[in-house]
């Protein structure tokens, strides 16, 4: 750091410079003046949506070495004009929250405890099961001999806090399954 | 609106500025309260009573719209003349089955012969005089909702009420508009869908809808809850509002007619297509017209297969898995604890979330563990918790709460095991194929015969635009081959073209993603077209043609948003027009053609069977056409204007754990005295799964509490900032006391009404920063039949100093009062969810089936009980 001078007082700096009041750069210290916000080095800005209620703001997430590092609100939004609520404003901790899961966890039945799971096990199970459960509580038609094509034995239940493609994604199977019952934060 | 929607209060803050009159009705004061030019404390249930009041208001002064209401509103139609009101039949409307607790809606049709009807032309009498118009019923109807009624009904004193009718009166019109602003305050009720509908019926009197600063605006509480209504996940519908089929709809041409008929007026006329485009997208070649395009795919439904009919159902086993994208049943839905016994009856479970939510550890953690009721050792569900990837992890699309679908793009990739729900999807659906396709059974040719082929990036990841794409649809033959559809407009009926979703015809138009625009909305004017795409057509405002006379002028300069421009021979504007583009205003339409020719050129309401907006509906509603008030069927207050208590089309479900208080109607219900009713707080977001999961939300609203008066605290003995446990005929819950003004006792008749407010977000568990007890383990799963929603808004309780016993004793202390209000059930079957309760709601055995969007346009009642002879589950 440069030496300091009796120039770099800030009352001296007040007087001479720019900022009569006091209220800015006469003020602000070293230190200040070499602050850089931490989205300065990020390595990308993306435009995004705040993912909590349906008002729709903007949001700008910045990022760096494959992390969330930063998200702000963005002022293009002719929704939300860079405002963001206290939720949306803490929406880097949604992604970098130490609760966080990153691993598949299966409990089997009557456990105790969670234990470790390969997701592609994890995945061919949950495979052979929605098959199992499908055939178990298949029904063909109702007393009167009518095609109802169906399985009560599968439901979900989620769709408001996800994608339009994935819902799409989920009712398409589903329904080609022939699980009706699927329902989602709509209904509550 | 300023709590849960801050961001979209800005709005309100603008257009008050401008000079907006700001209204807030709520129980409580909260900070729209703080920003509005008045609050009007109300009973919670009774708003159909105070719009009523409104309505009656500007009907007797003739306050009204009156050039709007005649031209694009049902308001000059007759009824049937068996229409029978409930001003005369003492709250019933006629048709009402007390067997079933249905109605049979074929009373309420519109006069006229069938071939009329059929085509949208009934009866009318435009002078608006006829006993059977429906000017005249609405009249009727409501003339009793005098200021008076308000205040004994509503606790509002009739200077706030004249205040609030003047305000909507003078602020509708020409010049100006009113517009509604709702949450969940008017849909969790039993009755809920009709408080809207009274809203609507105002704003149609006032001539505030299809207009700028007009009207009704849901303010939905998920990034997504529109998208996952229009691309449902729900059992009810498939996407763009066509309905599921029902047992015996095994007629492909039949199904399509009974969404819309050729014949009738409007866009529903194209049904089948819409349904074609979507069968085709589906099945891909495997669908012709030979097999009716896949239509015998798809599985029938029997009843309501809501939420809550699926947890009776797991309670009975009758459900093996059950998969959970990104919600939290055990602490957000209604019950709590019959949601958590239901899932501890699954085989397996898989919870897809950020977080270890309560829904993923009540095996281990839950209030039932906690009190010893259950261990994990008697517990055999099998758990698979899938971390998932979060917004800024994958690309996609939200539609928000105005229909405006707005693109993501991914920033990162998702940590460690983490995926998208759309690359979790795909890769179960592949797998499943897999391992099915030798399989000869019929059964699995629904899924074999799938498209199911999305390009995947290194990630395994899908690429979601394809999905977009296959939602927007493409011409499959022809010059055009290959080309994404540009408005729904384009599909055809002959399997030459798919749309997964015909109303999101065009988010994908020219190949390009128009729910990635983003010209900033500074460098555009107030209607922003140019940010995101909203559905339909990227139209900003609905049944806009009624922005304009029925001449196709603007009401006025300063209220223009369409009109009619006679030199170009078509309709203009600031947004995209909601009427066939070249239709004059003076076309008398054809209704030989049916469809869009049939409308004439002031049939603004274009998905109507008539063209009009319906201040009296004869279809769509499973509790009558019109609204009227009941009590909520735990008040402790006699509905003033019938002996018919409450909603009689109501649903609940009979069991041990779901019992209610009789309320006004049984000495018992004295023991459960006070009001309380739910809500958000701005720090945390429903269930808490993304909320309680954070350290700064956490820390800026810790912990459960509830609101209480100083009159209300002084009459138990609460102490600021001590505990109070609250007791339902459900559960107990505890809370920290705030004891504030905020809350305010009304005096309704004789009796002081005390309203206790409760957050709902917080759960009991041990995984997240903060924990709390759950207000939704008080409710009841009682439920609306139109919406099969339940009732969160109003719900009787008692209120003691102190915690909460813990352990066994939690029960038994809810047990205690259940005793002293004679709640065992064989023995008073007067209370709902009792056994053999009497004219308590349809049991869960016939429970009507609650049938949205096209056939609610038709105006030819179909005569069928809804559901009625049909198991829910």
């Amino acid at each position: 750091m440069a030496r300091t001078t009796f120039l770099d007082w800030p009352v001296i700096r007040q007087l001479r410079g720019a900022d009569p009041t006091g209220r800015g750069t006469a003020v602000t210290s070293a230190k200040t003046r070499s602050t850089t916000p931490r989205t300065a080095d990020a390595d990308g800005v993306t435009d995004s949506i705040c993912p909590y209620c349906a008002v729709g703001c903007g949001q700008r997430v910045f990022h760096k070495d494959g992390k969330v590092i930063q998200i702000e609100g963005n002022p293009d939004s002719p929704v939300s004009r860079g405002r963001l609520c206290p939720k949306g404003a803490a929406s880097e901790q949604l992604a970098n929250s130490y609760l966080r899961q990153t691993k598949v966890r299966y409990r089997r039945p009557y456990a105790t405890e969670w234990e470790d799971l390969e997701l592609e096990t994890a995945m061919d199970m949950i495979a052979d099961r929605f098959i199992a459960s499908r055939r178990k509580h298949w029904e063909d038609e109702d007393e009167h001999g009518r095609p109802l094509k169906r399985t009560m034995g599968i439901a979900s239940l989620g769709g408001a806090t996800i994608d339009n493609e994935e819902n799409y994604l989920i009712k398409k199977f589903f329904t080609a399954a022939g699980a009706i019952q699927m329902e989602n934060q709509a209904r509550i | 609106m300023a709590e849960a929607h801050p961001v979209a209060f800005q709005w309100v803050i603008e257009a008050k500025k401008r000079g907006a009159r700001v209204i807030h009705v709520d129980p409580r004061f909260t900070r729209t309260s703080a920003n509005a030019d008045r609050h009007i404390p109300i009973r919670s249930g009774t708003d159909i009573v105070l719009l009523g009041g409104v309505i009656r208001h500007v009907l007797e002064n003739e306050l009204y719209f009156k050039e709007y209401v005649q031209a694009y509103t049902n308001a000059s139609t007759l009824i049937s003349e068996e229409y029978g009101d409930p001003e005369d039949l003492d709250g019933l409307f006629s048709g009402y089955d007390p067997e079933t607790s249905t109605y049979d809606n074929s009373t309420w049709a519109y006069a006229g012969d069938e071939e009329s009807l059929a085509r949208g032309l009934p009866e009318r009498d435009e002078t608006l005089q006829h006993p059977r118009s429906v000017l005249q019923i609405l009249k009727r109807h409501y003339a009793r909702y005098t200021p008076q009624m308000v205040q004994d009904t509503c606790g509002i004193d009739p200077e706030d009420f004249e205040y609030l009718a003047t305000s909507i009166a003078e602020a509708s019109g020409r010049e100006k508009t009113t517009m509604f602003a709702y949450a969940l305050g008017w849909t969790q009720h039993q009755g809920g869908a009709q408080m809207i509908r009274t809203s609507g019926i105002l704003q149609l009197l006032m001539g505030n809808m299809g207009r700028p600063g007009g009207g009704i605006m849901a303010l939905r509480g998920h990034a997504t809850i529109q998208g996952s209504t229009d691309i449902p996940t729900l059992y009810h519908i498939l996407p763009g509002y066509l309905p599921m089929p029902k047992v015996g709809q095994d007629d492909f041409a039949e199904f399509t007619r009974a969404i819309g008929k050729k014949e009738q007026k409007g866009f529903w006329a194209n049904a089948d297509i819409y349904t074609i485009n979507l069968l085709k997208a589906w099945w891909g070649e495997n669908a012709t017209a030979e097999n009716d395009w896949g239509y015998h795919h798809l599985p029938k439904l029997t009843g309501a297969h809501g939420t809550y009919q699926t947890t009776m159902r797991m309670l009975e086993d009758g459900v093996d898995g059950y998969f959970l994208f990104g919600q939290n049943p055990a602490v957000g839905s209604a019950n709590g604890r019959l949601q958590r016994l239901g899932m501890s009856h699954l085989q397996w479970m898989v919870v897809r979330d950020f977080y270890m939510i309560e829904s993923a550890t009540w095996w281990r953690d839950g209030p039932e563990i906690e009190s010893g009721e259950l261990t994990p050792e008697q517990i055999a569900t099998e758990m698979f918790f899938l971390p998932a990837a979060n917004h800024t992890e994958k690309a996609g699309s939200f539609t928000q709460t105005q229909r405006m679908v707005q693109w993501r793009d991914q920033a990162v990739e998702p940590p460690g095991d983490a995926k998208s729900d759309l690359e979790f999807m795909y890769d179960l659906g592949v797998r499943i194929r897999e391992k099915l396709k030798d399989s000869t059974d019929p059964r699995d040719r629904a899924i074999l015969d799938l498209t199911w082929d999305y390009p995947v990036n290194e990630h395994g990841e899908p690429d979601a635009e394809s999905v977009l794409a296959e939602i927007n649809g493409r011409h499959l033959e022809g010059e055009k081959a290959g080309q994404p559809l540009k408005a729904f407009g384009e599909m055809k009926d002959d399997g030459s073209t798919i749309g997964g979703c015909w109303i999101y015809a065009g988010v994908y138009a020219d190949g390009i993603n128009q729910a990635r625009r983003r010209t900033p909305g500074q460098d555009q004017d107030e209607t922003a077209a140019d940010w995101g795409w909203a559905w339909p057509a990227n139209r900003r405002i609905l049944y806009n043609r009624a922005s304009a006379d029925p001449q196709g002028r603007p009401w006025s300069e300063k209220k223009k948003l369409v009109w009619w421009d006679e030199e170009a021979g078509r309709w203009t504007g600031n947004d995209v027009p909601d009427f066939p583009l070249t239709k004059r205003p003076d076309d008398p339409g054809d209704p030989r053609q049916g469809g869009a020719a049939a409308l004439s050129g002031t049939d603004a309401f274009i998905m109507q069977g008539d063209g009009r907006g319906w201040l009296f509906a004869p279809t769509g509603m499973v509790d009558g056409p019109m609204p009227t008030h009941y009590e909520s069927p735990e008040s402790n207050i006699r509905n003033p204007l019938y002996l018919q208590q409450s909603n009689p089309t109501r649903v609940t479900f009979r069991d041990e754990d779901n019992l209610s208080s009789p309320g006004a109607m049984g000495p018992g219900g004295e023991v459960y005295p006070y009001v309380f009713t739910t809500y958000r707080i701005t720090e945390h977001h429903t269930a808490g799964g993304m909320s309680r999961f954070l350290p700064y939300l956490s820390e800026l609203q810790p912990e459960m509490y509830c609101e209480v008066s100083p009159e209300l605290a002084a009459e138990v003995g609460l102490e600021p900032y001590g505990w109070a446990t609250i007791i339902s005929a459900r559960s107990a819950i505890e809370a920290k006391v705030l004891i504030t003004e905020r809350m305010t006792p009304l005096q309704v008749g004789d009796r002081t009404v005390h309203q206790i407010g409760l957050p709902f977000h917080w759960g009991q568990g041990t995984e997240a920063i903060i924990s709390g007890d759950g207000a939704n383990d008080l409710i009841g799963m009682n439920l609306d039949a139109n919406t099969q929603i339940q009732n969160s808004k109003n719900n009787s309780c008692t209120l003691i100093p102190g915690r909460r016993p813990r352990g066994p004793e939690r029960g038994e202390l809810v047990e205690a009062y259940r005793r002293r209000a004679g709640l065992i059930p064989s023995e008073h079957p007067e209370v709902d969810g009792a056994e053999g309760a009497p004219g308590a709601g349809p049991a869960d055995t016939s429970v009507p089936h609650a049938v949205r969007g096209p056939e609610e346009a038709s105006a030819v009642p179909s005569g069928e009980r809804s559901m009625k002879e049909m198991k829910n589950r």
